[in-house]
């Protein structure tokens, strides 16, 4: 299947990447002694990592082009997505879901408190990848500054606690529409910007809320964070720390399919017609009578409101924040989730914010490396995998005679 | 080997009435959690207190362990980052540790102390000085073998009005957590003394490619001594660029400076730079026991808080051999009896802040921190 | 008015070392529309690999200014090889999927970068030797603008200088914008929109990787995360000067830098970053399309 010629190129490769990681990996220099570590053997692994890593994606790449050359002659079918056959059977997804309904009521009684934890962390990230689902996914407006409104939910949550010792139930609806006002104050003056013009500018907003959050110490109490947080109130009873994560648990749960509820009944609204609309073309959706100003913004206010409320989950959760919490790259992952999971498919976003979240989480065995792991993955996915893990099904219809 | 002699004559003394006195110390293990950034870019802070805590058990286990019980020491990673130390706090209590040494952050320290203190498990650390964790009593379960934040920022400010007189002080702390809080305490401190005009109170951001107009308006200022609060990355480009200004300026610096990476990095600029830290214990035998030891097995000098790593561990040991696996019974004993450390014999307050770790200045001589008489 | 000078030429230092990697940015952004924040990494490298040439060539006792010239050379050759073999493998098969996949391509990327640097060197920060001299003639006026300082100037006009002949003048340069202008006509009248494409990143990553060098010799330390500080100043710098337009990017970047810099000195740095975000956003509000971008019309 491979040539003579692969094997050339994959020397050339080979050789490339040495000379590439040449004075990284090898030269390992101590510029206060004023000494130097040759790692020859790091160029031995580049070297042989490399060309089998080549050889592989060419053996992948052929396979593919064979496979596609026997679709076009007709050889064999063109295969559907099976991600798409998936989720246009019920019968098939159905059941799935009432499985992964049912093991998920009973996971805390199977693992460990702090597995608990660590899947509460995840379904947050469901409920905030949900929500910029609507921006990003849908709507087709690229938010890098999501994680401004989630702060905003936070704070909300843990200054009203402090100040007012006001509770989380109250507090949620105050969070989301919090949310919900900051999206508003971001969306009015990015209205007329497109694209990566918008990108920026909320990257700016969400930096500036987190600015504002560490220098103006009289109201957030700045770099060092608000502690003793109250955890959520069942009824008034005190509840160990096992109950409390527990019930904490079900709450992220109940939060994560009320999201999931409303997301998919407000895509299949008129205003989420608009969105998709929206996303697909500018002009044509003007052109069709759609009020361009009232649906990005109501993209924006939706989206934040999802993220207001994880934000006062978040607050419960941890029972401590600070402003290091709400950096760039929470943006960045929360985007990545979207991106990586399939821009508008739900499913997707769950699956992308439960492999996100858990696998750094589970890869902390390699320590070191996670990170490392983290952004060859989201690289190499997106080049296999362009579309997503769960790519959208475009609705379809068809005429029945 | 004194500390072996004691902890036998403590053996003696109590394994019989900690064995009939409670029932906790049947146990056969004693789990001692230890939690920090053991990975990522602060792990330099976090290492050296797991491997002291490694070694103390394994110096107690070598003798027998507690009351017959051995030492395991259950390692947690959390980055020193808040929301990761929920989970790690979590973890270790889901694993059933009697104690916990760590966390390293005061960030992550107080995200994890709420969990702690509802699981009633006592909690040392080493590192985090955030005065709050002791002041605010919120935390009776929380224990620290370093001095806070505020005596440190006494230190220095007493340090800058007596003995080198200053009359105009710029404060200046790099916006986080560590650095604006010392720095806040400096500034109150020199308002209440009066003695020291505290002519310019500013942030500086971290990562910045270039500080000459900050620094510009510290010259502007006239201030003859810049006190900061902050780690040495941003010291020693701020000393870096008074230097290439030609200013004269005096730099005071607290102890997340006093780390030799700042000389290395700042070079000859680094001279006559003070830092205030832990007193120089080297000399001590107990010091000198575990630096040995890490020596013998890691080959390098222990790094930051490992001397405090080490009474961290020896305080909480000693304390459990008294009194057994009961938290309330522990606390009973850190408070009143003093455990052999290498900071000398040292018991905690109320507060739960140790008795008798404080901090001295250095200055940087010939690219040496050199104390302060 | 001393204070002004010296405010000045912080910003201005700060501004030439925005312009710098900005002008990557905008290279790149106006070529294949995509915001590349692997770009900050690139930089990042340059200082590094600046780092361990120039160490390795005190050691073995090379003169002072064969070790200046060939670290030089030896950052700007390894950035660019970074930067091409990025756009290579994570960006070039993904021309033609959905606009966001390389973008998040791009952040998976950054990612990366980082680690591989850390993991591959260290985590602490490292000393950087002083590359630049301190010139004598400039001692009188060391309190307001050192000599790095001046440096930093001269070097980044002179290539951006070079760099606008040879986007102007040159056939690389002309077949450049038309790419630019329209990637499918370039490709029509037999421009090989890929080899431009590879040259723009090339060039764009050379650029970074003297400002790596430049702002690593003046400020004296490095380590594996000062690309993405800077990154993301110099991206708004492009942003604000209008993303695509090379002019745009180094008026932008000197905007930023003196915003900067004259906002610590007579409000609070503090602030800083605020002052510097708030800018874009006003901007931006009445100009849409940055300061010096087309506003493009769309016609259907």
């Amino acid at each position: 299947m491979l040539s003579f010629k692969d094997f050339k190129n994959g020397l050339m490769v080979t050789l490339w990447f040495v000379f590439l990681t040449f004075p990284l990996l090898v030269i390992k220099i101590n510029p206060i002694e004023k000494s130097v570590v040759w790692r020859w053997h790091n160029m031995l692994y580049v070297a042989c990592g490399t060309f089998v890593f080549y050889v592989l994606s060419r053996l992948y790449l052929a396979r593919k082009r064979v496979a596609q050359q026997k679709i076009k002659a007709g050889i064999i079918e063109d295969k559907v997505a099976w991600s798409a056959k998936f989720f246009s059977e019920p019968k098939l997804y159905i059941p799935l879901a009432i499985a992964g309904g049912l093991f998920s009521l009973v996971f805390p009684a199977l693992f460990s408190t702090y597995q608990v934890n660590i899947m509460i962390t995840a379904l947050m990230y469901v409920v905030l990848g949900l929500g910029l689902n609507i921006v990003v996914g849908v709507a087709g407006l690229l938010d890098l500054g999501y994680v401004a409104f989630y702060a905003v939910g936070a704070y909300t949550y843990a200054l009203l606690n402090m100040h007012f010792g006001l509770g989380f139930w109250t507090v949620l609806p105050i969070g989301g529409l919090l949310g919900t006002l900051f999206g508003l104050l971001l969306g009015f003056p990015v209205l007329r910007l497109r694209g990566d013009y918008l990108a920026i500018v909320t990257l700016g907003f969400g930096e500036i809320i987190r600015l504002i959050l560490e220098n103006w110490g009289d109201f957030s109490e700045g770099p060092s964070g608000i502690a003793n947080i109250a955890r959520p109130g069942f009824f008034g009873m005190d509840l160990s720390l096992e109950m409390s994560i527990n019930y904490m648990y079900y709450l992220t749960i109940l939060m994560v399919i009320f999201t999931i509820f409303v997301v998919n009944r407000l895509q299949d609204s008129r205003i989420g017609r608009a969105w998709f609309a929206l996303r697909e073309d500018e002009i044509a959706c003007q052109a069709m009578g759609i009020d361009k100003m009232k649906t990005k913004l109501s993209a924006f206010a939706l989206g934040a409101t999802w993220a207001g409320m994880a934000g006062v989950m978040f607050a419960a959760k941890t029972t401590f924040i600070n402003p290091a919490s709400f950096t760039f790259l929470e943006s960045a992952i929360i985007l990545c989730i979207v991106v990586l999971g399939g821009m508008g498919s739900i499913p997707g976003v769950i699956v992308g914010a439960l492999v996100l979240i858990l696998l750094p989480e589970y890869l902390r065995a390699f320590s070191d490396y996670r990170m490392l792991v983290f952004g060859a993955v989201l690289v190499i996915m997106m080049i296999f995998r362009p579309q997503g893990i769960i790519s959208t099904v475009r609705r379809t219809y068809s005429l029945k005679d | 080997m004194i500390f072996s002699k004691r902890m036998l004559s403590i053996l003696a003394a109590f394994a019989l009435a900690a064995g009939l006195a409670s029932n906790a110390s049947a146990v056969d293990t004693i789990k001692i959690g230890v939690a920090g950034a053991h990975s990522g870019d602060l792990a330099s802070y976090g290492i050296p207190t797991m491997k002291a805590a490694l070694l103390v058990a394994q110096d107690i286990n070598e003798q027998g362990g507690i009351n017959g019980a051995k030492i395991e020491i259950l390692a947690e990673d959390d980055v020193c980052k808040p929301e990761v130390a929920t989970n790690t706090a979590t973890k270790l209590v889901s694993e059933n540790v009697h104690v916990v040494i760590g966390h390293i952050c005061s960030g992550a320290t107080k995200a994890a102390l709420p969990i702690y203190r509802d699981a009633n498990i006592i909690v040392m650390s080493p590192s985090a000085t955030n005065p709050d964790l002791t002041q605010s009593g919120d935390y009776p379960n929380f224990y620290r073998t370093i001095a806070s934040d505020d005596a440190q920022a006494r230190t220095l400010v007493d340090f800058a009005t007596d003995v080198l007189k200053v009359k105009k002080a710029a404060v200046i702390h790099d916006k986080g957590d560590y650095g604006k809080g010392l720095a806040e305490f400096i500034k109150s401190f020199l308002e209440q003394d009066g003695k020291v005009e505290v002519v310019l109170f500013e942030g500086v951001t971290p990562g910045a490619v270039d500080y000459s107009a900050v620094v510009g308006k510290i010259r502007r200022s006239g201030a003859e001594a810049v006190l900061y609060g902050g780690y040495h990355p941003e010291a020693s480009k701020i000393v870096g660029q008074m230097r290439k200004k030609r200013m004269k300026t005096k730099f005071l610096a607290p102890d997340g400076v006093k780390d030799d990476t700042f000389i290395n990095v700042t070079g000859k600029n680094a001279e006559g730079v003070y830092a205030s830290g832990p007193a120089d214990v080297s000399t001590n035998p107990l010091t000198k026991k575990f630096r040995d030891k890490f020596m013998a097995s890691e080959g390098t000098e222990p790094g930051a808080f490992f001397d405090n790593g080490v009474t961290a561990a020896l305080a909480l040991t000693n304390a459990i051999a008294i009194a057994g696996t009961d938290t309330a019974a522990i606390a009973k004993v850190l408070h009143t009896e003093t455990a052999d450390t290498p900071f000398g014999a040292v018991k905690f307050d109320k507060s739960g802040e140790p008795i008798g770790i404080g901090f001295v200045v250095y200055e940087v001589k010939d690219g040496k921190f050199v104390q302060v008489q | 008015m001393d204070y002004f000078i010296e405010l000045f030429f912080s910003g201005l230092t700060r501004g030439s070392i925005y312009a710098l990697i900005a002008l990557g940015y905008t290279m790149v952004y106006g070529i294949i529309g995509l915001i590349n924040f692997a770009h900050g990494e690139i930089y990042m490298i340059g200082a590094f690999t600046a780092l361990i040439v120039s160490t390795v060539l005190t050691i073995y006792g090379f003169p002072l200014l064969a070790v200046f010239v060939l670290t030089a050379l030896a950052a700007v050759i390894w950035a660019a090889s970074y930067g091409y073999t990025i756009e290579r493998l994570a960006y070039r098969p993904l021309r033609s999927a959905p606009r966001l996949s390389p973008l998040i391509s791009a952040i998976g990327m950054s990612i990366f970068l980082q680690n591989y640097v850390l993991l591959a060197q260290t985590s602490d920060f490292q000393p950087f030797p002083a590359l630049i001299p301190e010139f004598d003639f400039m001692e009188p006026y060391a309190h307001i603008v050192g000599s790095s300082d001046l440096a930093i100037l001269v070097v980044s006009a002179i290539v951006m200088i070079l760099l606008t002949f040879m986007i102007k003048f040159t056939r690389t340069g002309k077949a450049m914008r038309a790419t630019a202008q329209d990637r499918k006509m370039a490709m029509l009248v037999g421009i090989n929109v890929d080899n431009v494409i590879s040259i723009t990143f090339i060039i764009g990553s050379a650029l970074a990787a003297i400002g790596g060098l430049l702002i690593a010799s003046h400020i004296g330390q490095i380590n594996f995360y000062i690309g993405f500080i800077a990154g993301i100043k110099a991206f708004t710098a492009a942003v604000l000067g209008g993303i695509g337009s090379i002019p745009g990017a180094v008026l932008g970047s000197f905007i930023l830098g003196l915003t900067e810099a004259f906002a610590t000195g007579y409000v609070s740095s503090d602030y800083e970053d605020v002052f510097a975000f708030s800018l874009l956003v006003l901007i931006l509000i009445f100009k849409p399309a940055g300061l010096l971008g087309k506003a493009t019309v769309e016609k259907v």
